[in-house]
């Protein structure tokens, strides 16, 4: 019994990575896309890896061990990532609302 | 004295780190104690930041509660932003906000600005000083003040009790 | 393993399988480099879980060891990238 409730939390896990891959397909820009795509999937996996620990409890502690390290890099790439796209200069898509971080830009460059 | 308490975080987090990947066979365990030992003194000096985290009762509570908190955001945020991208029409109002903080220590600045990024629907993509610059996809609010409130606040107050 | 597990089993790994493949759409066709490497970090986090299932359906836990060093390389790829685009290495 507690093995079929492992097994349906890493499908439903396994469904929000799906829905953080449509993120990628369907949404306008890169930020968004990122708001998506590796980041709706950091539930997803979590729960993916999390439910294959209840179905095998023998490997728990090292699927843990994944799930931190996942915890740990994923908001550092993101944030590598998104910086490293906006300082190349890669535009918000149309229907954003604004974009502080382009108004103060300007002047804060000058002090280095 | 400033040394001797990053370098007993370190030792924890490494042995903990060795625990979790090879398992608790007995005599690999002290040659991992002594080599935990011998990386965590050797670069106690080097993890300054780590000496911020307070390990009174109160703070230790808090991190339980934090991490719980951070939870709930997950989930809700996550399921908030999903149905976004269900929905055919694509309802998404996005941009970029700047929010303050109150964290002081290097350390919580970090571990706040990583939070945000973790939770769905806002990403932290520049922090200067106490200012970050959060793209957010879904914005109701327009000042500085109001976002801060909408974003920063919920996590901030368990992160002012743990590091200061 | 009960049948009903390896069923369920199957489909949580069948449908992480299609988001791989709804990632690389966005791989091959993402407009500029940024896109292609949201793409690609998409597919490694749900790659990091299809490995884990492969390593239950083989049976073996040293699979998971593949995972982990697996999840470091792509990080440290898309660090090196990022890196790249900001200011050319």
């Amino acid at each position: 019994m507690i093995q079929i409730i492992g097994a349906v939390i890493s499908l439903v896990g396994s469904m929000f990575i799906f829905l953080g891959a449509l993120g990628v397909v369907r949404m306008p820009d890169v930020y968004n896309r990122m708001q998506a795509g590796t980041k709706a999937t950091t539930l997803g996996s979590m729960l993916t890896l999390i439910g294959i620990g209840i179905v095998l409890p023998g490997w728990l502690g090292k699927l843990l061990l994944l799930v931190v390290f996942i915890i740990i890099t994923n908001p550092i790439s993101s944030h590598a990532l998104a910086r490293a796209a906006h300082h190349a200069g890669i535009k918000l898509t149309e229907k954003s609302v604004r974009d502080n971080l382009k108004e103060d830009y300007p002047k804060e460059d000058d002090n280095g | 004295m400033h040394k001797v308490k990053p370098g007993i975080i370190l030792f924890v987090i490494l042995f903990g780190l060795w625990l979790l990947l090879a398992g608790a066979d007995r005599d690999e365990l002290i040659v991992a104690a002594a080599a935990s030992l011998v990386i965590s003194v050797l670069f106690a000096g080097r993890a300054s930041a780590l000496g911020s985290v307070r390990l009174h009762p109160k703070a230790i509570a808090y991190a339980v509660i934090f991490f719980f908190v951070f939870l709930k955001e997950l989930v809700h945020s996550t399921i908030d932003v999903a149905g976004r991208l269900l929905s055919p029409r694509l309802p998404i109002n996005p941009g970029i906000v700047k929010v303050r903080t109150r964290l002081k220590s290097p350390l919580g600045r970090i571990i706040l600005a990583n939070t945000i990024t973790l939770t769905p629907g806002t990403m932290t993509i520049e922090t200067k000083g106490e200012y970050y610059y959060i793209h957010w996809i879904d914005i109701r609010t327009e000042d500085i003040d109001s976002s801060t409130e909408a974003i920063v606040a919920k996590f901030e107050k368990y992160l002012e009790v743990i590091f200061g | 393993m009960a049948d009903i597990t390896m069923l369920i089993m199957n489909a949580a790994f069948y449908i992480l399988m299609a988001a791989v493949l709804l990632s690389f759409v966005r791989f091959i066709k993402g407009p500029t480099c940024a896109d292609r490497m949201v793409a690609l970090d998409a597919m490694t986090i749900a790659g990091i879980s299809v490995i884990v299932f492969i390593a239950v359906f083989a049976n073996r836990a040293i699979y998971l060891d593949v995972a982990m060093v697996y999840g470091l390389l792509s990080f440290l790829g898309v660090i090196a990238v990022a890196r790249y685009l900001e200011k050319g290495l």
